[in-house]
């Protein structure tokens, strides 16, 4: 009577299921509740590994209704490898998908912004340019120049308040939140990550000078629909968080 | 940078315990009688960051035992080459004193269950084992220490036992053991066998390093004791005495206190190192 891992890992993930055969207690009687300590250590160690990784979607849910969810998730998205620090990422869409979470059409945004700190955390370091060395230029080669980002460095776009959402349930005495559309920029500038309100027009700059543009090609760009784009409110930001890594500046021949 | 004295080093006979970050300062500055730190490989396997940068600090300071817990050498499929390359790139790195994982599945499949799943003591069993500690050992590029699990159930089609299992084991593929003390008190209550005869029977001079932790009390559907390795409390006096048991045998060893849910604050943890130093302490010269 042999037990393929198999047979035992369906069991393991189905507490309807019955204890495989060939499994047994030390007077050779089945083993019963004996398996269930295998059932148990997976859930609650999955379980507590989605507490850890999603603090806020906890606290907006309340701890019971994480774990009842937690539960759900992990038969459905067991994780893929043994990286805890990246299990939950299909998180967001399963909660896009819960048809009772529905009425909180903000949660997966939230979601995305938890992952997004988690693997900021856990990202390369990366050396950061000078603060000055950008106000160094002259305002010719600063048109001209391209930049490099921090692996640390994480864009969040969404319909939700999700910045203010995120402060109000992490952060003593942070405003509620109004209702809104918010983009998140989020950035590590030492060890721990920092999420941060992006101005308009924002996140359009800094994805296209993601995509290789001059800052004077995705400054055109971008207030060609948000006329009150702020520049310089937008580099502030990634210079405080230690976003910046480079500056490349293509002088045109002469 | 590691320097040339680091690379030769070993885990000393001396009490470690496991790695965790809230204790970061306070290890630093009151270390007692802790001379090594054990971490959990798993969790530094990120790109950077704090993790790291920590483990790069304390690794100037303490002899690091780097402690796998989900390569799954037991699994019926390959080993997952990612992760043992991952596993490779850290025990290259950092260079530890040590380099231990578990005879156990947690892998099938592409699934990883985040437990240590237990494996029947099969010729075919061994076989597999085998092969991959033979793996594991020509990609890491060093010898690695198998740790014996706690056990909760036995399977019927078992024909070793777990002591002569492990020595075959250690025979075949050169690898050397960790003893856990708890889990041998564990699996020795909850399979009704004594746990002085499997201290016995077991391979002690192939011991480099000896693990304590706490464990929970439950029982099974006919009232028998079910003790459940938690690591979530203090080690037992019963627990003790079987160390005492070992280290009169097995003379000095690495003794590693293991705590790793609802994780004490240093004193606390300090003072069962301490216990483990005394331990070492008694031992006849």
């Amino acid at each position: 009577m042999s037990v393929s891992q198999s047979e035992f890992l369906a069991a393991l993930l189905d507490p309807a299921a019955p204890v495989p055969e060939g499994l047994l207690d030390d007077q050779a009687r089945p083993a019963g509740r004996r398996f269930s300590v295998y059932r148990n250590n997976v859930a609650v160690s999955l379980t507590e590994a989605m507490h850890q990784a999603f603090p806020v979607i906890t606290k907006l849910l309340g701890p019971q209704n994480m774990d009842g969810l937690a539960g759900i998730y992990l038969r459905r998205h067991p994780p893929a490898s043994p990286l805890m620090m990246f299990y939950g990422e299909n998180f967001p869409e399963f909660l896009a998908g819960t048809e009772q979470l529905a009425h909180l059409g903000y949660l997966p945004d939230v979601a995305r912004l938890e992952l997004a700190l988690r693997r900021a955390y856990h990202a390369a370091d990366s050396q950061p340019i000078a603060p000055d060395a950008l106000a160094a230029l002259p305002p010719e080669d600063l048109m001209q120049a391209r930049l490099g980002f921090a692996p640390t460095m994480q864009l969040i776009r969404s319909d939700w308040p999700i910045h203010a959402i995120w402060r109000f349930n992490t952060e003593d005495g942070a405003p509620k939140p109004e209702p809104g559309a918010q983009d998140v920029l989020n950035t590590r500038p030492e060890f721990d990550p920092a999420p941060q309100l992006l101005p308009p027009g924002g996140f359009d700059w800094i994805t296209a000078m993601q995509a290789g543009q001059t800052i004077g090609q995705a400054f055109e760009a971008t207030t060609a629909r948000t006329p009150a784009f702020d520049l310089g409110a937008t580099l502030a930001l990634l210079l405080q968080g230690s976003a910046i890594t480079s500056v490349t500046i293509e002088r045109p021949e002469t | 940078m590691l320097d040339d004295a680091r690379r030769m080093q070993r885990l000393p006979a001396a009490p470690g315990v496991g790695y965790k970050p809230q204790h970061y300062a306070e290890i630093l500055d009151q270390p007692g009688p802790v001379g090594w730190l054990e971490i959990h490989a798993e969790n530094y396997m990120g790109d950077g960051g704090r993790p790291l940068a920590q483990l790069r600090h304390l690794s100037e300071r303490f002899p690091i035992s780097v402690h796998g817990v989900g390569l799954s050498i037991g699994g019926e499929g390959p080993l997952d080459a990612d992760h043992l390359a991952r596993l490779k790139h850290l025990v290259g790195w950092l260079n530890p004193a040590s380099f231990s994982e578990h005879l156990a599945w947690s892998t099938h499949d592409s699934q990883f269950l985040n437990d240590l799943l237990p494996l029947p003591y099969t010729d075919a069993t061994l076989a597999r084992i085998c092969d991959h500690i033979d793996q594991v050992q020509e990609t890491v590029g060093r010898q690695m220490l198998l740790e014996n699990p706690s056990s909760y159930l036995a399977f019927a089609e078992s024909t070793w036992s777990e002591p002569d299992f492990l020595r075959e084991v250690a025979r075949r593929t050169g690898c050397g053991l960790l003893l856990d003390v708890n889990n041998v008190f564990v699996s020795a209550t909850n399979l009704n066998y004594s746990p002085q005869a499997y201290i016995d029977a077991y391979p002690l001079d192939q011991v480099g390093e000896i693990h304590l932790g706490g464990h929970d009390e439950d029982q099974d559907d006919h009232g028998q004791p079910l003790l459940i390795d938690s690591h979530g409390r203090a080690v037992v006096d019963p627990v003790w005495a079987l160390l005492d048991y070992v280290l009169d045998q097995s003379g000095p060893k690495p003794v590693l206190i293991e705590w790793d849910n609802d994780v004490p604050d240093w004193p606390t943890l300090r003072a069962e190192a301490k216990r483990a130093q005394s331990a070492l302490d008694r031992i006849p010269a």
